[in-house]
């Protein structure tokens, strides 16, 4: 499908392409392969290429002379863009454990949705969601394909401590907070996975484009997990999806 | 071996920053005003990235162990060698046990302390900037040790380079239109360009906000990627400055995006100092 692109200087050193501003996932994917091209072709220029929803920052290492023929640069890239091969994606299944313990307001959240908290959990873990990428904090990943049963507006009156692993909802997302943090979301569970760690390499294995499901797990199987995580023996192995 | 005698209010250890990481939600990071940063290095002959300690409105007070040469840059903090007064953005030859001691911050907020070869910290992810949930320590504490290698050889002076002081001395910040700037109205940007804004309580290394508010009806957008020197025009209509420890994406318009050069200024101001916004080209 073809979007309107828009391009644009974002400041002396970084030019932004923006998509129509909507969450879709064929949109990402056309955003996606246009990023891969950038950073493929322009190794020696560019720093970084950030993606959002519907936008891609390209940082360069220079200040941008003419950002005008720069532009058309880019645009060219977008034409081979397109005859990238479809390339299968990963799925990575996380862990959650829904006890009342970790997910605190899972109580008051089912009685909000007028749903049983299994219900909650079902829709939750059954749900395959996309990454759109990865802000806010380091390795916070913005989730889309929450089921629209389960929106809900954040909390008016933000929680000061949300714990690092906590699964929440807020609005139309699902996300897990990397670190402690204070937050609005309604937190529903807790995994213990370790979502961003500087020390590792990568720091952070998830990917814009990555696929992402939540399966539950009791309170026991949680404090082993955990155990495994802090002694470094378990590790994350994402599945193909086609 | 540096040792820290006293912290001073909020020190930390910074490089350019660290990069290739922000598609996995780490923040930049680096020296605030990079241009003060980069001149005491030059001045030493180091490269680049060598990484310095970043002072902020109460400097601190440290003793080397080893000979090596210094720079200071930046906000003036009243620097004295052992009890004597030293000169900023000029060469300092260090003996072993030297004490080097900063005052508060009179002209300017932010001084950087630069050793030959750059300070010895760890290295997370391709740079030394100190920034919580990164790098094991997010701030320099009295007592702690910072290792530096001795240098006893002759630095070289440049002496035809001269400090510029117009991040200190400037209360103007040249801006560009910021991606949303199209979505303000006449109102609104005839405020943004023709107020004295101030620099409010809320002001560190991930934001400064602005005094006083726009009156502003513009929702949210949608997350998108934001730079050191982004301005977003909040719903309740404050301006936020973000610097370079800020978050890669967020969630409110942007509104003006600052020239490199003006974050360097407002890296070096503090609350109550007045600004006001240039629009550039």
């Amino acid at each position: 499908m073809d979007y309107e692109l828009k391009f644009s200087r974002y400041n002396e050193c970084s030019i932004l392409i923006e998509w129509p501003a909507v969450m879709d996932e064929n949109m990402l994917k056309d955003i996606l392969d246009y990023k891969k091209s950038i950073q493929n072709s322009s190794v020696e220029l560019v720093v970084e290429v950030i993606n959002t929803f519907n936008s891609l920052l390209i940082i360069y290492d220079l200040t941008i002379d003419n950002v005008y023929g720069e532009i058309l640069r880019l645009k060219s890239l977008k034409i081979k863009a397109e005859t990238i091969e479809e390339a299968s994606s990963k799925l990575w299944r996380i862990p959650v454990c829904y006890d009342a313990d970790f997910g605190i307001d899972l109580e008051a959240f089912s009685k909000e949705k007028q749903l049983s908290k299994n219900e909650v959990i079902e829709l939750h873990s059954s749900a395959i969601y996309t990454i759109f990428f990865i802000g806010f904090l380091p390795g916070f990943l913005y989730l889309g394909g929450l089921n629209k049963k389960l929106h809900l507006d954040r909390k008016s009156t933000p929680n000061l401590d949300i714990k690092k692993g906590s699964v929440g909802i807020g609005g139309n997302q699902t996300g897990i907070y990397p670190k402690n943090s204070p937050g609005g979301w309604h937190i529903i569970g807790k995994t213990p996975v370790d979502f961003f760690n500087a020390k590792s390499s990568p720091p952070c294995v998830f990917n814009a484009g990555d696929k992402l499901q939540f399966f539950a797990i009791s309170k026991t199987e949680f404090l082993d997990l955990e155990q495994d995580v802090k002694n470094n023996k378990f590790q994350l192995t994402p599945e193909l999806y086609a | 071996m540096l040792r820290i005698l006293r912290a001073g209010f909020f020190s930390t250890i910074q490089d350019l920053g660290r990069f290739g990481y922000r598609d996995k939600g780490v923040p930049v990071s680096g020296a605030m005003d990079l241009y003060s940063a980069q001149f005491a290095n030059a001045l030493l002959g180091n490269t680049k990235d060598a990484a310095l300690i970043e002072m902020t409105m109460l400097g601190g007070k440290f003793q080397f162990l080893e000979p090596t040469v210094i720079a200071v840059s930046g906000a003036f903090m009243n620097p004295m060698l052992n009890g004597e007064v030293v000169l900023q953005n000029k060469l300092i030859k260090i003996q072993p046990n030297d004490v080097l001691h900063f005052g508060t911050a009179e002209k300017g907020f932010r001084t950087y302390l630069a050793v030959k070869d750059g300070f010895k910290t760890e290295t997370i992810l391709g740079s030394r900037s100190m920034y919580p949930s990164v790098t094991t320590q997010s701030v320099l504490k009295t007592n702690d040790q910072i290792i530096y290698k001795p240098f006893q050889g002759v630095q070289q002076t440049f002496s035809k380079v001269r400090y510029d002081d117009t991040c200190l001395e400037s209360s103007v910040l040249d801006a560009f239109k910021g991606v949303e700037f199209g979505m303000l109205s006449e109102n609104q940007k005839q405020q943004l360009f023709s107020k004295d804004f101030s620099v409010s309580k809320n002001n560190n290394r991930m934001a400064y906000q602005l005094e006083p508010k726009l009156d502003n009806n513009l929702k949210p957008i949608l997350s998108s990627p934001v730079l050191p020197g982004t301005v977003q025009l909040t719903p309740n209509g404050t301006l936020i400055v973000l610097m370079r420890d800020c978050q890669t994406t967020g969630g409110y318009p942007r509104v003006l995006q600052l020239t490199q050069s003006a974050v360097n200024v407002l890296s070096q101001k503090t609350l109550g100092n007045r600004l006001r916004f240039v629009l550039k080209e």
